[in-house]
């Protein structure tokens, strides 16, 4: 199963351990992943802020190579997926749009007819290899490590193409074929803040310090996340959370393809899970074997 | 010369209301007007944006808003401002900006009013005027996001802190070293950004989009496209 991917800009800079293990996992399971060529910003939120149609041009030409490579295109970031998939949608249904968009890439001789489909891996692990498969590779189980499954805003909002917008459920599933325990996270697609930390700390704390506090009354040992911004805004702003609330968190986040590593045998090592900010070495070693 | 160039631009040209909107400082009603139509003309260029005058005033969205407590107006009150012709105010408090994109709103609304593009078109309208909050960081921190991924193709997020950390609010950077240190130790601060190879062609796509839109001409059909 061959794919382009698009790794994304956070996966460059500050989660480049889900960038790793993201890859390492995909191998595992015959999953091909060439990184899409020369790729460029999707148009993040930031820059839609701002631009609009340039940010429908971003996105299109990432669409436009991938499509020229005839395959379809594998994101890791939410962000990415929406920002990417909502442009092929409005170009799809904006005759204006899509023409000025066209002649745009024209100047550069590049073409987009809009076939390509933006899918994050997590879904494709789901969808496309399925509990046989996944369970097989299982080496090392991570038998009742008990996990808060972490969604965030925009895996499924605004489009809910391949689960339910309010409350997915794919994480919780590919967790327990690891034989994990997911545990009951009722605010698992709730926004965890990250966009406002730099511009508007105060409202973003409170949004961390909710979920770690569902996260910790409902029994988690640590929260599996699906996205580079929710995680990094999760591990590096417990200490301000601590210190804001007088709260006493040390909850470690994963990202999903860590955990699916280590089930798969691999060290911590080759999944990067050396280099998050909150050590996960206590609760991994209570839980999973020879770590 | 204009600012940006925006999908409302694809469609008919409202330049006497862009002139209006920066000008008449003194003639608030004119100024209030025009705006409220570039707004309404700018929402109705989304798709599926004219569902917008069916909002019932339920207050779902703002409900269902992480963030709506800490706003100045809330979503619902946006709507119900812009109908009585005060939307400067609403672009002048913090509330735009105070949208995390999380899209609750848009997937709740039972009018199937897409709130969060909406939020999208008010940041736009706020920059693009000048009609923000004193002292926001966020307009800067988007603004700078926009230059650095022109210049590179992509966003080298620690320059990007950096950057907006410098030109707001500088003390915060002290703060920040403890948390950066971390980082770095663990080999997750790469300082220094990435430019793509085909930056070039893109700021050619963009300059040939903005020339196209600027001289009026709508693009016509494309090669490959179906009609």
């Amino acid at each position: 199963m061959e794919f382009s991917y698009y790794p994304g800009c956070s996966l460059e800079g500050m989660n480049k351990a889900y960038d790793k293990s993201a890859r390492l996992v995909s191998k595992t399971l015959g999953i091909g992943l060439t990184e899409l060529n020369d790729w460029n910003c999707c148009g993040a939120s930031a820059y839609m802020s701002i631009q609009e149609l340039r940010a429908h041009l971003l996105s299109a030409r990432n669409l436009a190579i991938a499509e020229r490579e005839k395959k379809d295109l594998v994101v890791v970031c939410p962000a990415c997926l929406t920002t990417l998939t909502k442009s092929n949608h409005y170009m799809g249904e904006d005759l204006k749009l899509r023409r000025t968009i066209a002649s745009a890439l024209k100047a550069a001789n590049l073409q987009y007819l809009g076939t390509v489909k933006v899918r994050h891996l997590l879904e494709v692990l789901v969808n496309e290899i399925g509990e046989q498969e996944i369970k097989t590779k299982v080496t090392r189980p991570l038998t009742s490590l008990k996990v808060a499954p972490y969604y965030g805003c925009q895996f499924t909002r605004p489009f809910g193409e391949f689960d339910d917008k309010e409350f997915p459920v794919m994480l919780d599933t590919l967790l327990k074929w690891l034989g994990a325990e997911p545990v009951n996270f009722p605010l698992k697609a709730k926004c965890c803040g990250g966009m406002l930390m730099t511009t508007n700390e105060p409202v973003g704390l409170g949004l961390v310090r909710s979920l770690l506090d569902c996260a910790t009354q409902n029994g988690a040992e640590c929260i599996a996340t699906i996205c580079p911004l929710c995680h990094i805004t999760l591990e590096a702003y417990q200490g301000n959370v601590n210190k804001k609330f007088a709260t006493s968190f040390e909850m470690p986040t994963l990202y999903f393809t860590q955990l699916m590593g280590l089930a798969f045998g691999f060290s911590r090592k080759e999944l990067g899970i050396n280099e998050e900010l909150i050590s996960s070495k206590a609760v991994l070693a209570r839980r999973v074997e020879a770590v | 010369m204009i600012g940006g160039i925006y999908r409302r631009d694809i469609y008919p040209p409202f330049s006497h209301l862009r002139a209006v909107i920066a000008l008449s400082e003194e003639r608030s009603e004119r100024r209030a007007h025009a705006l409220g139509n570039v707004f309404l003309h700018a929402v109705y260029s989304i798709p599926g944006g004219e569902k917008i005058k069916e909002c019932i005033q339920c207050g779902t969205c703002s409900a269902s808003c992480p963030t709506s407590y800490a706003m100045d107006y809330t979503p619902r009150e946006i709507i119900a401002a812009f109908r009585a012709g005060l939307l400067e105010r609403v672009l002048r408090s913090n509330t735009v900006w105070l949208c995390a994109s999380c899209y609750y709103c848009t997937v709740r609304c039972p009018s199937g009013i897409k709130l969060t593009d909406i939020m999208y078109e008010l940041k736009r309208l706020g920059v693009e005027f000048g009609l923000v909050q004193e002292g926001a960081v966020a307009p800067v921190l988007s603004k700078t996001f926009v230059d650095m991924v022109d210049k590179y193709g992509r966003v080298p997020e620690i320059p990007l802190m950096m950057t907006v950390l410098l030109k707001t609010n500088p003390l915060r950077i002290l703060k920040m070293i403890p948390h950066g240190l971390k980082l770095f130790l663990r080999g997750r601060m790469p300082f220094l950004p990435h430019r793509i190879s085909g930056i070039s062609e893109l700021q050619k796509c963009s300059g040939a989009m903005t020339d196209a839109l600027v001289s009026g001409v709508h693009a016509g059909p494309v090669t490959g496209e179906e009609t």
